[in-house]
């Protein structure tokens, strides 16, 4: 028990431990919330289906895996370049347009997955406008007589999700880049390393932390998606857990899947974790420098740029420029459905609340795991983050039992005491997507305030308890001051990814509520999304500004003043 | 930064009282005049919403919606007693079935609905009744596919080679064709034209039905399968009408039978807390004014007999609805859904 002599700051004992017990209260009931929805899906899952387990182990599992595994390499191994690459080339180097592009390149997260499917499958198409000026061109009467790369394929959907998806990795590999510490760099330069050593040798071991919680947002984004995968012809397990469940009609099957694929996922991450077990950095309390950029001028300056603006135009201006022109073509501005502004309203309140929520309680729970400084605390954090790996409409079928207990006990209670029946007063209302949202998003919360906090040497701590200040006094005056810039961060991720979010949204709705996302979504399953061209672009947009703020929130002039001295602003 | 702080936590907190309080604000207002019903719907909201307003300016009785494509029996089994759900609103007889199984639906005691609703298109016990009807049907490419009848057992013949698009065979439309032909030649048979079916695909099946369309338009297959309303959605689109001008649509046949029909319906929620509202809802949907609307704004082929199918959809030819029980469809949902695993249709 270190850190009890560490707290030792003259007060009565029984006032102390108290402390600790709230937080570690907090951190429990936090991860059992989280849990609540998994423990609703081990029980259906327990139910059992022999009879579809073995069929399903014997045609749908291994194809699926199989499928899963290739989209899931596909999307990381290209998410990583363009995210990596771009991040690296707009922090090393100077050249005309870097500071638009830094903000142009994370654009893409603005957009859901499906849409730029449907767009890319318009375009490339056998009856798109590309085939079609290819066979033109080439003289072909149909889209039989030659070869042409398939957009409605595994190929097609690494393709989209990876341009979709890449500014997630971006984001991470950027705000590493540009807090590393110069002198590194520097000592290696005179060392004689080379541009390629140095990225190899020295930014990209130190960036891998982050690098690997955006490849894990990245790929669990791709993992989570349906309509994309189901449109272009994918078969992933996601999937088939949702054809297992409406086909099959097996819930238990489904729910048996979904727990395989989410024992792998937290395989996968206690891997990830168990890798970088060894490798902690702490940022130096000096004052530091950072990285000047290397200046290119003119032709030399251009490769640069056309790197970072292919990404930016396949992932946000070609799906825009599309959109914007189904908008025009159809007339969908002057025969505007006044309904959206309600939808839009409803999108946004429900973002802004969740996010705040989220927010609120990821920042708690990552200070409390610093208070208490334990292994148990540690993993309920953990715990508390495992929403982002559970498929949206998975989370959304686990939860609504556990919140119709709730309700029913509220009924009881209320009747009990003679008052009137509430009926659904948490699952039939906006309540239960506020929960399933930050249930889902928590993570980002949680990640972010711990890399935040992490950054922040715990000697601080204890110097500032030594000198009798209280937990909450360090955490108000050190913590949340230096771990702004992340928070911040993280609660413009959450918010577009609440924009977004789809599969939760459909399943737990309360009635006459319509959310954006869901708005196009009817379109799109009448295989009609280009009249939900507004709807997508007003989802864009509401995105827009957020996405742009990301990028400044993680801006960081070179040489400048670095962020522990932050309390000025 | 204290200032963007209480702000931001103002506009938060605000956001969520706002939130909170929309659905008791929904409720209070339906509370006067003719009292409200609540539609759980899988059909999509623009197709059905012109439907409600109309019953809704007729009956005065406000409808509250929510639509999902999927889990909306799940929804309200687990909702339980406390469901607020009266009427649920589907597609396909596999759904209609799963409502049954899941326990959520009561009996619909109605003479009216009887008289209007041919006997093959309700549940005998009277727990669904079917609203109104869309067959599985051929794209054919004008310039490429001379004959004009075709059986879908013809869709496993070896002269399609390569000249078959389809959307996922786990698709619910697909998936009761597919139960229809099991029900029909029994599982060895269905397995083996389902292989043969397979093997004449152009490509992977992914998209929609529409996309099977635009696929044939372009040359890269001769036929694709969907449903009818489709094609005549994209006949009045002006930006999809060169993929119906490309294709025409034929009507398939059993080789012993009839064109393949599927329904839409409706189930009563057991726990109906406006019962006498959803009843009126229910007979309103099988009235001439919605049978109108559902030939006419959607393209279907009404249920109720004397009622005029659109003039796009009386192109097609005259429909022959294959006489299987909708409910035998049902019953082999699940073994259509293995035989795709099993023959690798999707993969």
């Amino acid at each position: 028990m270190a850190h009890a002599s560490v707290s030792d700051d003259g007060l009565p004992h029984r006032l102390q431990w108290p402390r600790h017990l709230l937080a570690r209260i907090f951190l429990m009931v936090l991860a059992a919330a989280v849990v609540a929805p998994l423990v609703t899906l081990i029980v259906i899952a327990w139910q059992g289906d022999d009879e579809i387990w073995h069929h399903l182990w014997t045609y749908v599992v291994p194809n699926a895996s199989i499928d899963t595994a290739l989209l899931l390499s596909g999307v990381a191994l290209l998410t990583a370049i363009i995210g990596i690459g771009a991040a690296w080339v707009v922090t090393a180097y100077d050249f005309a347009g870097r500071k638009t592009l830094s903000w142009l390149l994370p654009l893409p997260l603005a957009f859901p997955t499906y849409i730029v499917a449907y767009v890319y499958a318009d375009i490339f198409d056998a009856a798109g406008p590309v085939q079609a000026a290819f066979r033109t061109l080439f003289g072909y009467r149909t889209a039989a007589e030659y070869w042409f790369p398939q957009i409605r394929s595994l190929p097609g959907a690494i393709f989209v999700m990876s341009v979709v998806l890449y500014p997630y990795v971006y984001l991470a590999a950027r705000a590493m880049f540009q807090t590393q510490s110069a002198s590194l760099i520097e000592v290696a330069r005179t060392l004689g390393a080379s541009r390629l050593m140095l990225a190899r040798h020295i930014a990209l071991p130190l960036a891998r932390p982050a690098l690997a919680v955006g490849l894990s947002l990245a790929l669990l984004e791709a993992l989570n998606d349906i309509g994309a995968s189901e449109y272009l012809g994918v078969q992933t397990l996601t999937l088939s857990i949702f054809t297992t469940w409406i086909n099959r009609s097996s819930l238990p099957g489904a729910a048996q899947i979904a727990c395989v694929m989410l024992l792998i996922v937290i395989a996968l991450m206690a891997l990830e974790r168990y890798g970088r077990r060894h490798h902690r950095f702490n940022v130096s309390l000096r004052r530091q420098r950072y990285v000047a950029r290397i200046a290119l001028h003119g032709r030399k300056g251009l490769l640069p740029l056309i790197v970072c603006l292919v990404p930016v135009a396949l992932g946000f201006f070609f799906p825009l420029t599309y959109l914007t022109i189904q908008v025009v073509q159809r007339g969908l501005l002057t025969g505007f459905d006044p309904e959206l502004v309600r939808h839009t309203l409803t999108t946004l309140t429900l973002a802004a609340t969740a996010t705040a929520i989220a927010v609120t309680l990821g920042l708690c729970a990552a200070l409390a795991v610093r208070l208490i400084r334990d292994k148990v605390a540690g993993t309920c954090l953990t715990i508390a983050g495992i929403g982002y790996a559970i498929p949206g409409t998975v989370l959304a079928l686990g939860l609504m039992s556990p919140l119709v207990s709730i309700d029913t006990a509220l009924n009881s209670i209320s009747q009990f005491f003679g008052g009137p029946r509430l009926g659904l007063v948490i699952a039939g209302s906006s309540a239960a997507l506020i929960i399933a949202y930050v249930t889902r998003f928590l993570t980002i919360a949680t990640g972010s305030a711990q890399a935040g906090l992490s950054r922040i040497s715990t000697e601080i701590d204890d110097v500032a308890r030594t000198l009798g200040t209280k937990p909450s006094g360090i955490a108000w005056l050190i913590h949340i001051p230096l771990a702004r810039p992340a928070l911040g961060g993280a609660a413009l991720l959450i918010f577009v990814d609440c924009l977004k979010e789809l599969p939760a949204t459909l399943l737990l709705r309360p009635i006459n509520v319509e959310t954006l996302s869901t708005y196009i979504y009817q379109y799109a399953t009448r295989g009609n999304f280009e009249d939900g061209a507004l709807a997508a672009l007003l989802i864009v947009a509401v995105g827009i500004l957020p996405v742009i703020r990301l990028t400044q929130f993680s801006e960081v002039a070179p040489a400048a003043s670095p962020s522990s001295s932050a309390s000025g602003t | 930064m204290r200032l963007f702080k209480a702000r931001s936590l103002a506009f938060a907190l605000s956001a969520s009282l706002i939130a909170l309080g929309a659905p008791t604000v929904a409720s209070a207002q339906a509370a006067d005049g003719k009292g409200e019903v609540n539609v759980y719907t899988y059909r999509e909201q623009k197709l059905i919403q012109p439907l409600l307003d109309a019953f809704t300016k007729e009956t005065g009785i406000k409808v509250n919606v929510v639509s999902a494509s999927s889990g909306l029996e799940q929804r309200i089994k687990t909702e339980g007693a406390n469901s607020p759900a009266d009427v649920l609103l589907t597609v396909d007889i596999g759904r209609l079935g799963d409502a049954i199984d899941a326990g959520i639906t009561q009996p619909i005691k109605s003479a009216v609905l009887d008289k209007t609703v041919p006997a093959q298109y309700h549940d005998p016990e009277g727990r669904w009744y079917g609203l109104s009807m869309r067959a599985r049907v051929i794209y054919a490419s004008k310039d490429r596919v001379k004959q004009d009848a075709i059986t879908y057992e013809e869709l496993a013949d070896p002269k399609w080679k390569g000249k078959i698009c389809i959307r996922s065979g786990q698709h619910i439309y697909n998936n009761a064709l597919i139960a229809a032909m099991i029900a029909k030649h029994g599982e060895a048979k269905a397995e083996e034209w389902l292989r043969g079916l397979k093997a004449n695909l152009a490509q992977k099946p992914s998209g929609g039905d529409r996309e099977q369309a635009r696929d044939v338009a372009a040359g890269k297959c001769d036929i694709g399968i969907g449903n009818t309303y489709y094609w005549a959605l994209m006949k009045t689109s002006p930006t999809q009408k060169e993929w119906a001008d490309a294709t025409r649509v034929i009507l398939p046949t059993f080789a012993d039978g009839g064109t393949h029909v599927n329904v839409s319906g409706v189930v009563l929620a057991k726990n109906a807390p406006n019962k006498a509202n959803a009843m009126k809802l229910i007979e309103w949907l099988a009235g001439d004014t919605a049978q109108h609307m559902y030939a006419d704004a959607n393209f279907e082929y009404p249920v109720k007999a004397g009622i005029k199918v659109n003039d796009i959809v009386a192109s097609y030819g005259t429909l022959k609805p294959d006489t299987l029980p909708l409910a035998k469809i049902a019953e082999y949902k699940k073994a259509a859904a293995n035989l795709v695993d099993k023959v690798g249709f999707d993969n």
